[in-house]
């Protein structure tokens, strides 16, 4: 390029609110659908108890009612009502999947940028470990870890995360490593500038996107394996209201269809709650990983 | 010593070394029990000899390291030693009696999602590669989207709803045992093998198109067009021996699903294979089977792809052909 | 015989008129191609000429009826040999490729397929079309290797891509556009990639087979002193349109418009050299080498003056961007010592103080690489001034703007990020950078490299102004000779790792010179017409 080739035009300034605005107003109708139902679950996970009609674990009359103007999706295997407990449902699922992700990228991101920076025998070191982790599958591993050390959210919580924590450390190390190798960190180094300054001011900027697009990934895949666990039984137990083990405790009505409850849908409200939330998240990290490969930065 | 022996070589060490490794990782969860195994069995009253009498029984009170060489070297035998839950009565169950059958079923469960998965994946995948951007490959993209997003049991009982419950073509339990006919045992297996072909032939057709994309952008297929080849003969010729590593990885990584989608899937439709033992082992914290089916699902993912990646490494022509 | 009968040089065989071709960005249609008209007679070699983003290879493969994915015609024709390529099916194309019209890529290591031997990808077209039998294609395959001069012609074609080198690759290559003797052959930039010793032979070696089968080619390059050997005729081209046509001798000794004058300009710059004893930095036998390979930098001795350039020469291999990580302490010598201002400098970078890094400072090849795109040129150029200077708030901007003002860019370039400015602005920042520290040394990493023509030139030109106005010094690491001729005043002549020679500019630039200098040095293509010709019968007469 030369000094005269046309550049692209410099925009005037504008505030961070107004690119927000104008980013949205170019998102295709999958992202704003994703948006939205992402935004309603949020609603309904922090207003639950304002928002449901009864409590998380009311038991409040016949079991498999039908839907009706009281039980709006009809009530459960103890007689509760599972509108109500789907409300809830999202405050628990959602909540316990988001503090995973978020405890995972912690510690995995913190490490992958530190070994790909340091390398070393620190990148070695944990690289190694890390390897033989990701030669389990995540709900294998799982399995076994809940049962040493017992059924239980907090459990849960950190199994999970310690081993998700293996495929951020994977990732962010990667990108990083594609980062740290530029000119403009070797820049920042042969100048004299510390680890902090490089990791922060250097690093972490440019790796931004790639790692928020795993992060809708992950909590995606961890949201999913908790479901998994709760069906499974092992995971959130009873009584607090989780999709999947509603979807378990419901699940006979499939398996064993008996003519006296002909109320099938019960297990696939939760069930179609969990898969509705993934598809969500996928289409607006779809959005953002085409916005930002795509696009350059400042745009 | 050829090359590609050389590098054949060097992988499978490095893959038992990663077996052993896992192994070290799988036997030693157990320490990590608070307060020990036998209180938690045995409760929080139990007195200290009890406990003691308790470890002694099951060997728990000799070194670690000699405990996993034990461990290790019987298992590789097929001996894991034997299920807690027959300890306290007088009968003693191996865990190898308990997992056998069921390995046999679960591995014929896997086997049927694969035979059907793979190709069809991999047809869809090249069609969706070579097809870019039509109809075909955007309707084939959202569904396998959706697809990847929704729980696998979710698919299991919409399956199950509308396959057995509303048409009753297949009966919503697989119960199989030990005298069921081979043609029996495939009827039964058709639903829960549908399920995991499902979620498999997703996540293998996606990967499968992307590396097919980023195989047709290399500069030597625009060549081969610029000569005047057929899209066939540049398929055939110029793609194809070219795609054999990174398609050896795409199944080989997706068995991770099947390992997965097995588990699931087999408590779903009540199924007799090691998935489900497991989950229920979990349940009574019977530590030898949980640890056994770990190395059992941890050995096969292992071993998948060291056969993946011994494939990419014969198939490479760099290694084949030394300069 | 019937092949050759039907090449009757004169007659026109390639018409392109009004042609204009577009790509897709970020959802836009854009002009690449905005009108440009060419013919090709038979046997004639057209010269495209033109910076990054001219549209040349476009308009060469267009030549094929040939659109990349993401490209596509809008308007104009295309006309082969009486075939309208824009109307003719794929089927009518893919006869023609290959067979009539063949392509030479840039790369040839990522053009030919790794998986195939060479003979059998030279002969594919030839043999799958039933245009020659298998034994005939290979027999003519292997005349086709000798008349290239590849080393054992008669077995190299039993070789799988990654076992021949590169410069043989792009006459392999050549060899196999050639195998079924095309009416024209596309060449897109086919010696970009190779050094210049290496450049020569493949050079020659097309030239020739070119002339041998009196084949009509369309020769894609931005290196003028490179078409001016190989084309009859010459058309540059910039942002898609054509800016001037004429013979090759025509177009060298009198260009008609400025644009194609200032392509000339970098060649003119001229700094005289000035000898001076007051050396800043004494590198003094090193060697060094990457974890337990072989050595990099062997026993290397280089000597660099105050105020001076001194230019580090070589190709590719040579150890000249080593020798740079050496002396900033990235790659710590195994033996040897670096003295600067006559005391030893720390091997490793850890081990100096913020000062000794302030005075050596370092410009990359690849703005785009060495500036962080995430942050602002406030940012960019304003850390080293706080860092080093301690300057803050207003001072600091302050500075920057002045520094900006150094560089001939003005205070509004302060809120831009990199990808807001061109290629030019972005490596003048980079300098502001190092600058910005007050350095005594200034690295320069083939600093003009990526640059095209024109910028190149200003950018010298900057560099040349802030030296006479800060008496810096300059450790200038390039391959390129022109450049070197231009601004060093001491040139070292780096080879496999060994210092060849160091010397003024006019010692080394002339005779007698060590064996090495005098290939690298005689290799180097000029603006004659007749270099390539010349040097030949020299280098024949000599053996």
């Amino acid at each position: 390029m030369t000094n005269t080739t046309p550049l692209r035009t410099v925009k005037a300034r504008r505030t961070f609110l107004e690119n927000v605005i104008r980013t949205l107003k170019s998102a295709p109708t999958s992202a704003w659908f994703g948006m939205i139902v992402i935004l309603i679950y949020l609603i309904a996970a922090v207003f639950a108890p304002l928002i449901a009609p009864y409590g998380e674990a009311e038991v409040l009359g016949k079991a498999y009612l039908p839907s009706s103007a009281e039980h709006f999706l009809g009530t459960d295997q103890l007689g509760r009502d599972i509108f109500s407990r789907l409300i809830y449902g999202a405050r628990n699922t959602i909540g316990i999947a988001l503090l995973t992700t978020l405890i995972s990228f912690f510690v995995g991101g913190t490490l992958g940028i530190l070994a790909a920076l340091k390398r070393g025998w620190l990148d070695q070191g944990v690289s190694r470990v890390v390897d033989a982790f990701l030669a389990i599958p995540v709900l294998i591993f799982a399995l076994m870890m809940l049962a040493v050390v017992g059924k239980g959210i907090g459990n849960l919580i950190l199994i999970l995360a310690l081993l998700d924590s293996t495929r951020v450390f994977r990732l962010a190390r990667a990108v990083a490593l594609n980062s740290a190798v530029m000119d403009y960190v070797e820049a920042a180094r042969l100048r004299g500038e510390g680890t902090g300054w490089i990791v922060f001011r250097e690093i972490v900027p440019n790796i931004l996107p790639p790692l928020i697009t795993e992060f809708g990934l992950r909590f995606c895949f961890v949201f999913l394996t908790i479901a998994a666990l709760s069906f499974l039984g092992v995971g959130i137990q009873p009584p607090t209201a989780d999709w999947g083990s509603m979807v378990a405790e419901n699940k006979s009505l499939i398996n064993f269809p008996v003519r006296t409850f002909p109320y099938i849908p019960a297990p696939f409200y939760p069930a179609g709650a969990i898969a509705l939330l993934t598809v969500a998240v996928n289409f607006v990290v779809d959005w953002f990983l085409h916005k930002t490969s795509g696009l350059r930065d400042g745009s | 010593m050829h090359p590609v022996l050389k590098v054949v070589l060097q992988r499978l060490a490095l893959g038992f070394l990663t077996l052993f490794a896992v192994s070290i990782i799988i036997f030693s969860t157990l320490s990590f029990l608070p307060g020990g195994y036998a209180q938690n069995i045995l409760g929080q009253g139990a007195t200290p000899e009890t406990v003691a009498a308790f470890n002694h029984e099951l060997g728990l009170d000799r070194p670690a390291p000699v405990r996993y060489i034990e461990w290790i070297t019987n298992a590789v035998q097929g001996d894991f030693g034997n299920s807690y839950s027959g300890t306290t009565g007088n009968i003693k169950r191996s865990v190898s009696s308990v997992i056998g059958p069921r390995l046999y079923n679960t591995f014929f469960l896997a086997a049927m999602a694969a035979i059907i998965a793979v190709p069809v994946a991999l047809l869809l995948g090249v069609l969706a590669a070579l097809y870019r951007n039509s109809w075909f490959d955007r309707a084939v993209n959202s569904l396998t989207l959706t697809t990847i997003a929704t729980p696998d049991f979710l698919i299991a009982y919409l399956l199950v709803f509308f396959l057995a419950v509303k048409l009753r073509w297949f009966s919503p339990l697989s119960t199989v045992s030990e005298t069921t006919p081979f043609f029996e045992h495939i009827y039964k297996a058709i639903l829960p093998a549908a399920t995991m072909t499902l979620v498999i032939v997703a996540h293998m057709m996606r990967m499968t198109r992307a590396s097919i994309i980023n195989l047709l952008a290399s500069p030597y297929i625009e060549m081969a067009q610029l000569k005047g080849m057929s899209k066939a003969q540049v398929i055939l010729k110029h793609a194809l021996p070219n795609a054999w590593a990174p398609i050896a990885t795409v199944i080989a990584f997706n068995m991770a699903y099947l390992v997965v989608g097995v588990v699931i899937t087999e408590v779903v439709f009540v199924y007799p294979g090691i998935g489900q033992l497991m989950v229920d082992s979990v349940s009574s914290r019977d530590m030898p089977i949980v640890q056994a089916c770990a190395l059992i699902f941890a050995a096969t993912y292992i071993l998948l792809n060291l056969l993946a990646d011994v494939v990419a490494i014969a198939t490479n022509p760099r290694l084949l052909h030394p300069k | 015989m019937a092949v050759e009968n039907k090449r009757v040089k004169g007659d026109v065989l390639l018409t392109i008129t009004g042609l204009k071709i577009e790509g897709k960005s970020e959802d836009t249609w854009n002009p690449i191609i905005k009108g440009v008209d060419l013919t090709l007679k038979r046997g004639e070699v057209l010269g495209l000429i033109g910076e990054s983003g001219a549209g040349k290879s476009t308009l060469g493969l267009a030549g094929m009826g040939f659109a990349r994915p993401g490209c596509r015609f809008t308007a104009g024709s295309i006309v082969f040999d009486g075939i309208d390529l824009l109307a003719a099916s794929d089927e009518e194309k893919r006869a023609l490729w290959g067979s009539r019209i063949a392509y030479v890529a840039q790369s040839a290591s990522a053009s030919f397929n790794p998986a195939h031997r060479l003979m059998d990808q030279v002969v594919e077209t030839a043999t799958e079309r039933g245009i020659m039998q298998r034994e005939t294609a290979e027999a003519d395959a292997i005349d086709l290797f000798k008349r290239l001069q590849l080393p054992s012609p008669d077995t190299i074609g039993l070789r799988f891509p990654h076992q021949v080198s590169g410069g043989q690759l792009q006459r392999a290559m050549t060899a196999m556009a050639m195998s079924c003797r095309p009416d024209m052959i596309i060449f897109d930039e086919p010696t970009t990639a190779l050094d210049v010793t290496t450049q020569v032979e493949v050079l020659a070696a097309m030239r020739r087979i070119v002339e041998e089968f009196n084949t009509a080619a369309i020769y894609i390059t931005h290196d003028l002193a490179v078409v001016a050997q190989m084309a009859h005729r010459i058309m540059v081209l910039r942002y898609g349109n054509l800016v001037e046509e004429a013979d090759t001798r025509k177009m060298l000794k009198s260009p008609t418009q400025d644009y194609t004058k200032s392509l000339w300009a970098v060649r003119a710059l001229q700094k005289p050299e000035s000898p001076s004893d007051d050396i800043v930095l004494d590198v003094s036998h090193v060697t060094a080498s990457y974890s337990n390979s072989a050595k990099v930098l062997d026993d290397v001795t280089v000597k660099i003056p105050r105020g001076r350039t001194v230019a580090i020469v070589g190709e590719s291999g040579s150890g000249k961007s080593t020798l740079a990580r050496a002396i900033t302490g990235l790659l710590p010598p195994s033996s040897g010592t670096i003295s600067f201002n006559g005391k030893p400098l720390s091997a490793k970078l850890a081990d100096r103080d913020k000062d000794t890094l302030r005075r050596i400072q370092m410009i990359y090849q690849s703005a785009d690489t060495a500036l962080n795109p995430r942050q602002r040129v406030r940012d960019i150029i304003g850390r080293p001034v706080e860092f080093y200077l301690g300057l803050k708030g207003a001072d600091r901007d302050r500075r920057v703007v002045e520094l900006l003002e150094a560089i001939e860019l003005n205070e509004s370039y302060i809120d831009r990020l990199p990808s807001e400015m061109s290629g030019g602005q972005k490596q003048r920042i980079s300098i502001a950078r190092a600058l910005a520290a007050n350095p005594e040394v200034i690295i320069c990493d083939e600093v003009t490299s990526a640059l095209d023509q024109i910028v190149q030139e200003e950018i010298l030109k900057l560099l040349m102004k802030l030296q006479k106005d800060t008496n810096v010094t300059y450790l200038f690491i390039t391959h390129d000779i022109a450049t070197v001729r231009a601004i060093s005043d001491e040139i070292v002549v780096m080879h496999k790792g060994k210092v060849v020679q160091q010397g003024l500019k006019s010692k080394v630039l002339n005779p007698p010179f060590p064996a090495y200098t005098e290939l690298l040095l005689s290799s180097v293509p000029q603006m004659d017409p007749d270099w390539l010709t010349t040097l030949l019968e020299s280098r024949k007469a000599k053996a």
